[in-house]
């Protein structure tokens, strides 16, 4: 307080630093380490999920800092990147698990279609009792699918694409949070269910969780997640409209 | 681990092709994936040599996440007023879509698995 000088200068380095990507980087990276290391010493309970911590963490320094997120993403934009190179590595667990794969491929596709389509039926149902606007019932629909999936079919069917990012986005976080008891409620223990059910309801960060259980497990999540795009893709928009005409 | 880098960058660019000339609604990556799987079952080998660094990739899946996870800051006021609506929807429908899959598939596998063993008492 008596002094200005240092915090102007601290002030001058941090607007200095805030307008080249590398502080947006850096922020990433060390938000996921200290989340990370939270999630160890909670030995991995699902309610210390490094995302949920990880995000809280930035968007604190952003708000403290007064930084807009588009600063933020600058830098950020080379860790989001990565998200399409990993998706195309799921493959290889898949081909790690392939001949299990194999064996349940009907059981899994028919847990795919009743999941799909209870998730996206019961997604838009509940919000139509809590008389949410047409918009959002759109919005809603595809929120259990990877997003560039989900703001596809969203735009298709009369929804607005970036509120179905965050919806995407908190249904990850819930699932991977809480697959664990829900499982454990309907007393579900088979690994490869588990994982499966975890890729169809909660997509990539469903996902991330299932890859810290077990690679089988991540393998099988990656598979529901995978199946489950593809499905929504081309079905949604062709069932959705009329289930929203008739609400 | 350039090598495997380099690998799933080519097949990401193969599925962002196909997805583009097709006008497919899936995204270039899912695409890749297929792509990179049906590879993978004819040259085993080439498996080795990616596998490493797919896997640690795979490892941090929840680092590439916080980016967009962090966009909420920015559009989050978009449910405003519906939040209610929005948080009912997300819990039941995300709760009853695990629980769905998970029952539904077993439920296949164990008539699966009993059709299989007829004849041998089971069930």
């Amino acid at each position: 307080m008596n002094s200005h000088l240092p915090i102007t200068k601290l002030d001058a380095i941090w607007v200095y630093l805030a307008a080249t990507p590398l502080l947006g980087l850096t922020v990433t990276l060390v938000a996921y380490l200290v989340a990370i290391n939270i999630y160890a010493r909670a030995r991995h309970n699902p309610l210390a999920n490094p995302v949920l911590i990880a995000v809280a963490l930035v968007i604190a320094a952003l708000k403290i800092t007064d930084t807009p997120y588009r600063t933020y993403f600058e830098g950020a934009q080379f860790v989001h990147f990565l998200l399409g190179p990993a998706t195309v590595a799921l493959a290889l667990p898949l081909y790690r698990q392939w001949d299990k794969l194999k064996r349940g491929a009907l059981p899994l596709l028919g847990g795919l279609v009743a999941g799909s389509l209870t998730a996206v039926i019961s997604a838009v149902g509940v919000a139509k009792l809590f008389d949410a606007s047409h918009q959002t019932l759109a919005s809603l629909a595809p929120k259990s699918v990877t997003t560039p999936i989900a703001m596809a079919v969203a735009e298709k069917v009369g929804g607005i694409p970036s509120l179905t990012a965050v919806l995407v986005i908190s249904t990850g976080v819930f699932g991977a949070v809480s697959a664990r008891w829900i499982l454990d409620i309907v007393r579900v223990r088979e690994t490869e269910v588990r994982g499966f059910a975890i890729g169809v309801a909660s997509h990539g960060i469903g996902t991330a969780r299932a890859f810290q259980v077990s690679e089988e497990m991540g393998a099988f999540s990656g598979l529901g997640m995978g199946l489950n795009g593809v499905f929504t893709a081309f079905v949604v928009p062709v069932w959705l409209p009329l289930l929203l005409r008739w609400l | 681990m350039l090598r495997s880098l380099a690998a799933l960058l080519i097949f990401q660019c193969l599925g962002e092709s196909v997805s583009y000339v097709f006008s497919l609604p899936v995204p270039g990556p899912v695409i890749g994936m297929l792509l990179l799987f049906a590879f993978a079952m004819m040259r085993p080998a080439a498996v080795e040599a990616i596998e490493p660094t797919a896997l640690e990739l795979l490892r941090h899946l929840s680092l590439l996440f916080i980016p967009a996870g962090v966009g909420i800051m920015v559009s989050a006021q978009a449910v405003q007023g519906e939040a209610l609506a929005v948080i009912a929807s997300l819990v039941v429908s995300t709760t009853l879509g695990i629980a769905v899959t998970a029952l539904v598939t077993r439920a296949l596998l164990r008539r699966q698995r009993r059709n299989t063993t007829t004849g041998e008492g089971t069930s």
